[in-house]
């Protein structure tokens, strides 16, 4: 079955042909980062205006790219929540009408799923079951993964994700938006035995996470420096440290309590170097391993929305009520497609 | 021609299938309710008009001004249909609907169109219509504005929500035949309009069919806000 994919809950606009033969065909991303940037964050309105301008060129680049007669597409997929109201309405409601006029059938798709599902679509995908760590702007989420639609969070941020967090703080830095990645550069560069700032809600049981109070300390601990470049980024480094070390211990932790031997890290804080270093290293102590989607699929894109819609769409099932555009919309409340259930 | 045309750009929601001189319509009020209603609305119209989805010839759509989340859903629509056939497009002004809906329905021949834009402003513009109905050169290009700022010669068919929101902000300024502050767009004018901009060749691909929102000042950047 050939399925397109249609991501737009955020500030990524994405799209993709996935084969269920033959595997990925292509995918096309347009990233709005830069028109946010200007902004200090995203804003809802402007996602949802670059959303419904740049859906169709991309979907022409997909098509030319794999090489496929629009024709050939057998069901379309797109993200249904959780998300930004405006920007998930325009995916929406484009790809229930061409799945009308192309009598095809349609289905929402939970965004977490989809990053959840990602590195399925690398050459060397996890067997279920897995642990998943998935860390983005929007997420902080540990998720006990059994097979598709059989997920159970085991911990999730209750406040700050993990990523906003690095976006905040990278702010407080005066690094341009979004400061991510910024900040892990710039944290390079840091003294890491200068300052030690709290690893938050870890040294009582459970597996939750807490990232607010981080940009806090590093914002009392700016105030009390001179700001120069020095200072600036020995923060950078003890912050970095922190929110890494933090993650590293939940992650241990939540392995140790399901016994899970395979880690699955997506989403855009998933890229930081950092991070990746020391789970390889736990993986490899737990004589387990760590799987990670390439770089182009760790942040929101088309391809892991065809693939989870693949997953569910192949299994027969599909949507017929309303366009569905879901702000809110928790993980654990997904079912297995019907015929896997 | 075939024309399937749909609107969202208000709290209305409606779609209809132009098909010769046979106009078939489902039209429904329904604040929030558009993403329930839009597609059963299409294949009702679709299905009584016994139309298949290869024998369409175009679509039309409320391309706005109006709610921006609604302009979209039909936008967005509007694009799915299109692409799905390689369709041209026609989109369609809200305002001019409402120009156009007010000539068929209530015989006027001067429409001041207006839509409650919120924040104190109106959406509006103003055509007088031909012998036939058709909006010609517009007397006031659409805008959005305060109401106070407008004022036009002449005596106007008032429609639209914007009439109702800023009632008397027009005294001494618009003089007003009659007013239909309840009228909402229906996509049986928007296919009327959309098949005359089909036939002008004004017709557009599905990458360029777009939304026009008028208010495009929605965030303020980092540096202003200081």
């Amino acid at each position: 079955m050939i399925v397109l994919g249609i991501e737009t809950s955020c500030d990524e606009t994405g799209v993709a042909l996935y084969d269920g033969a033959r595997g990925l065909r292509a995918h096309a991303l347009y990233s709005q980062v830069a028109l946010h940037a200007e902004y200090g964050g995203v804003v809802p309105e402007l996602a949802s205006r670059d959303h419904v301008r740049k859906l169709v060129p991309l979907l022409d680049e997909a098509f030319a790219a794999a090489g496929l007669e629009r024709g050939a597409v057998e069901g379309i997929a797109y993200t249904a929540g959780p998300g930004l109201i405006g920007a998930l309405m325009v995916g929406a409601s484009f790809a229930r009408a061409l799945a009308a006029a192309w009598q095809v059938p349609a289905l929402g798709v939970h965004h977490m799923e989809g990053h959840l599902l990602a590195p399925m679509l690398e050459a060397d995908p996890p067997a279920f079951p897995f642990l998943a760590l998935l860390v983005s702007g929007g997420h902080t989420l540990l998720v006990a993964v059994a097979g598709v639609g059989r997920y159970r969070i085991l911990g999730e941020s209750i406040d700050d994700a993990a990523g906003e967090a690095f976006d905040k703080t990278a702010k407080l830095l005066g690094l341009p938006y979004p400061g991510g990645p910024a900040l892990a550069r710039l944290a390079g560069r840091g003294d890491p035995a200068r300052f030690t700032f709290p690893r938050p809600m870890t040294d009582r049981p459970g597996l939750d996470f807490s990232f607010s109070g981080l940009k806090t300390h590093a914002l009392n601990t700016l105030a009390s420096l001179s700001g120069s470049e020095e200072d600036r980024a020995d923060v950078a480094r003890a912050f970095e440290d922190a929110v890494v070390d933090t993650l590293f211990l939940k992650c241990r932790r939540a392995l140790r309590e399901t016994g899970l031997k395979r880690l699955v890290v997506a989403g855009g804080v998933g890229a930081n170097e950092r991070l990746r270093e020391q789970l390889a290293a736990l993986m490899q102590a737990r004589g387990g391993r760590a799987y990670y989607p390439r770089p182009a699929f760790c942040t929101d894109n088309g391809a892991m929305i065809a693939y989870a819609g693949h997953c569910r769409l192949a299994a027969g099932e599909r949507e017929d009520g309303p366009i569905r555009a879901v702000p809110r919309w928790p993980l654990d409340a997904l079912q297995p497609p019907p015929a896997l259930a | 021609m075939n024309l399937l045309a749909i609107d969202t750009a208000t709290e209305a929601c409606s779609a209809a299938l132009l098909a010769g001189d046979e106009l078939i319509e489902r039209w429904q009020l329904a604040p929030r309710g558009h993403t329930q209603l839009l597609l059963p609305m299409i294949g009702a119209v679709m299905a009584e008009a016994g139309c298949t989805w290869s024998a369409l010839d175009g679509i039309a759509f409320g391309r706005g001004p109006g709610a921006f989340v609604g302009v979209r859903i039909a936008t967005a629509c509007a694009q799915g249909l299109a692409f799905a056939h390689d369709l041209p497009v026609a989109p369609v002004s809200t305002l001019e609907t409402l120009a156009y809906g007010a000539g068929r329905r209530q015989g006027a021949r001067q429409v001041f169109a207006a839509i409650d834009a919120r924040m104190g402003e109106i959406y509006a513009a103003a055509w007088p219509l031909d012998a036939d109905g058709w909006p010609q050169e517009p007397r006031l290009a659409e805008c959005v504005t305060a109401a106070s700022a407008l004022s036009l010669p002449g005596t106007w068919f008032g429609v639209g929500s914007g009439l109702a929101a800023a009632a008397s902000a027009f005294d001494g300024r618009i003089a007003f035949s009659d007013r239909d502050p309840a009228a909402l767009p229906h996509a049986a004018d928007v296919a009327r309009l959309g098949r005359r901009l089909l036939l002008a060749g004004a017709g557009v691909s599905a990458a360029a069919a777009q939304p026009v929102y008028l208010r495009d000042e929605v965030a303020k950047k980092s540096a202003v806000r200081g």
